[in-house]
């Protein structure tokens, strides 16, 4: 069981550019743990020192409970897939697979038989005397996939692997990675910054901001119940809406609020005296959980539109409630003109709703909203189980 | 896009012009060594005669066949010298991140700064000690000098362009620095080393100065030497005939090299000027 844990880990460029300041997490054995975040957020470096391409600046990171701080990458039981494939150029297809066999000393039958059943696995045995440049995007993927998966790794790191190609050929290798799961027994991490890859890849997310963890997860758990306003806006397509509103009254775990565009004051159940009154705050609602309404009777803002979109299947009107840019996900027939005001309403079960420090403060435990799709979810590690 | 008829006789009247201005003198050295001695001074522009004397008698006058291997030992000697050198260098300087990297490579450039002359004395001495005065292997020692330089600079600028995943993936399959050198890298880099060697080369079999000072009997000169040397019966007359013939000679052998290389030239002096 291939757990990866990584403690107090950081990383500091050059002694003063601080990318990692402290991570702790454990990542479970034999499931796919995606690293998500925008550009810059320290997940690919993440990746590089689990790789061990990058050496730590302080912590320990342990694979299969063996301590690998300082080991080097081909002693780490790891194989990587980079977002460039980097295939060897000058060598062929089956070249490139044997190369990390060849250079620990395999015999050559015991390289012949894993690289054939490997490259029976991923469809590449036609292409095997090719060269990389012979191939398609999507080809030349399969071969760094396969030049990863013949080396038996216990951990599968995966560098944006999907990013070089085009959409339609994204969701394809998509598919085909969720499959080569099934064939593989090892922890995979997988680094992307496209939250569509995260959401269906992922048996755990981490979100990542700023070389910090955001929020760690199942996938429907973080989409559901986000802990602050990043991940909130990060999961999700289009992303959430944010409103901006005040604290009209508290009471208990009753707040009523107030703002452009409201109705009248909006009530939701938040965790108790988690706001003051008159705080600046965001109801934060997804677009397919704002309902257009006949009256105003039944809603709770003005929504005045600006752009339709038809996507076929759906439709999307951007506009503003109040000054805050609102998309709403409404029927295919569904028809608006520009700076028609037209009355929303919440679906109870699904606000949010940020306090002044972005922060989440509803109360997630008593929404029945998600079912977690993994049975261990990663967590921050602590070096006491117990506690 | 279609040029018009002006745009493009412009466009090849540029082209004879600049052919013409810098293949006229070798074509006029080719026309004066087959021309009898006599007639040297009458000037004309298409060949009349084909005189072969001019040919044989610099072979026959002097050890003109030595002095050509000599060249050929010289300089093939410094191109894999400077190239296996220049590969160990390139490497370290481009991948290995090490303190005063910078500094090194502007040292590097500066031993290029200093002109020939002012290194050669202290250059005699040092072919001295070695006991390699009058002897091909101070040549190539002393070529390693001027070649070094650029072909260390060349090399890492190369290197550094061969994308940083490629070594990490080698890496991550258990490569040595060794290994990702010999097996990853210098596969890539033909037309590099092709472009660098040929520099190398020309320089190498052009060289007169240190030739001329580090060589003392026929038996061991380069061809410039050789050629500069070449004088006639009297100290009033220089035998142009047969200078042009010797030129001519030494020429071919880097034409030659030129057109065997031309292709990974042009794709080793523009690699890396775009994104591919």
């Amino acid at each position: 069981m291939a757990e990866v844990v990584l403690e107090n880990v950081s990383k500091v460029y050059n002694g003063k550019n601080t990318i990692i300041p402290n991570i702790n997490l454990r990542l479970p054995a034999n499931q796919l743990t995606v690293f998500v975040g925008p550009s810059g957020c320290g997940k690919s470096t993440l990746l590089k020192l689990i790789a061990g391409l990058e050496e730590v600046s302080g912590g320990t990171i342990k694979i299969k409970g063996k301590d690998v701080t300082h080991s080097a990458p081909s002693r780490r039981g790891i194989a990587m897939v980079f977002q460039s494939y980097a295939l060897y150029p000058h060598m062929t297809v089956y070249e490139n697979m044997e190369f990390a066999l060849k250079i620990a000393g395999s015999s050559k039958e015991r390289i012949k038989t894993r690289v054939s059943e490997v490259a029976q696995i991923l469809q590449l045995t036609p292409l095997l005397d090719r060269k990389p440049r012979q191939l398609s995007g999507g080809q030349r993927q399969r071969v760094a996939i396969g030049r990863a998966l013949v080396r038996e790794p216990d951990v599968f790191l995966l560098d944006e692997p999907l990013s070089n190609l085009d959409a339609a050929l994204r969701v394809e290798m998509r598919i085909e990675i969720a499959k080569i799961r099934l064939h593989l027994n090892a922890t995979m991490v997988y680094v992307t910054h496209d939250q569509v890859e995260a959401m269906t890849l992922a048996d755990n997310i981490v979100v990542l901001r700023g070389g910090v963890i955001e929020q760690m997860g199942p996938p429907l758990d973080i989409y559901h119940k986000p802990a602050n306003r990043f991940v909130a806006g990060f999961l999700g397509s289009p992303s959430m809406n944010f409103i901006e509103a005040q604290v009209a009254q508290i009471n208990g775990s009753r707040a009523s609020f107030k703002g452009e565009g409201f109705i009248r004051d909006y009530s939701a159940t938040v965790r108790p005296d988690s706001l003051k009154n008159n705080e600046n705050t965001y109801i934060g609602i997804r677009p397919e959980h704002l309902d257009v309404v006949d009256s105003a009777q039944a809603a709770d803002f003005t929504f005045t539109a600006l752009v339709q979109e038809h996507l076929g299947d759906h439709g999307l009107i951007y506009g503003l409630i109040g000054n805050s840019k609102c998309v709403l996900k409404v029927k295919p027939m569904f028809r608006v003109k520009t700076a028609d005001q037209i009355f929303v309403k919440i679906d109870i079960q699904h606000y949010h709703v940020f306090d002044s420090k972005e922060q989440s403060v509803v109360d997630y435990t008593t929404r029945n909203v998600s079912s977690a799709k993994s049975e261990e979810p990663c967590q921050k590690h602590t070096n006491n189980p117990n506690s | 896009m279609k040029r018009s008829l002006i745009e493009s006789s412009f466009l090849w009247i540029c082209v004879l012009l600049v052919s013409a201005f810098s293949l006229f003198p070798f074509y006029w050295a080719v026309v004066s060594s087959l021309k009898d001695p006599s007639k040297m001074f009458e000037v004309e522009y298409w060949p009349t005669s084909f005189e072969w004397t001019n040919y044989t008698a610099i072979f026959q006058e002097q050890p003109f066949g030595t002095n050509i291997l000599n060249s050929l030992l010289v300089a093939s000697s410094t191109v894999i010298l400077c190239l296996f050198v220049a590969v160990l260098a390139a490497y370290s300087l481009a991948r290995v991140e090490f303190k005063g990297r910078g500094l090194l490579l502007m040292v590097i450039l500066a031993v290029s700064m200093f002109p020939q002359v002012a290194v050669l004395s202290g250059m005699f001495e040092l072919i001295r000690a070695f006991g390699l005065y009058n002897h091909w292997g101070g040549l190539t020692l002393s070529y390693m000098i001027f070649t070094l330089p650029f072909t260390i600079w060349l090399l890492t600028t190369f290197m550094r362009q061969l994308p940083r995943e490629l070594e990490q993936a080698a890496i991550v399959d258990g490569a040595t620095p060794w290994i990702i050198l010999t097996k990853v890298f210098l596969p890539l880099m033909g037309p590099s080393l092709a472009t660098t060697g040929l520099l190398a080369f020309i320089a190498a079999w052009n060289e007169f100065l240190f030739a001329l000072t580090f060589t003392l009997s026929q038996e061991a000169r380069t061809v410039p030497v050789a050629i500069g040397l070449i004088s006639g019966a009297s100290s009033f007359e220089s035998p142009w005939g047969r200078i042009m013939a010797a030129s001519v000679i030494v020429t071919v052998p880097l034409v030659v090299l030129v057109l065997i290389f031309q292709k990974s030239i042009v794709s080793g002096l523009t690699a890396g000027a775009i994104k591919e």
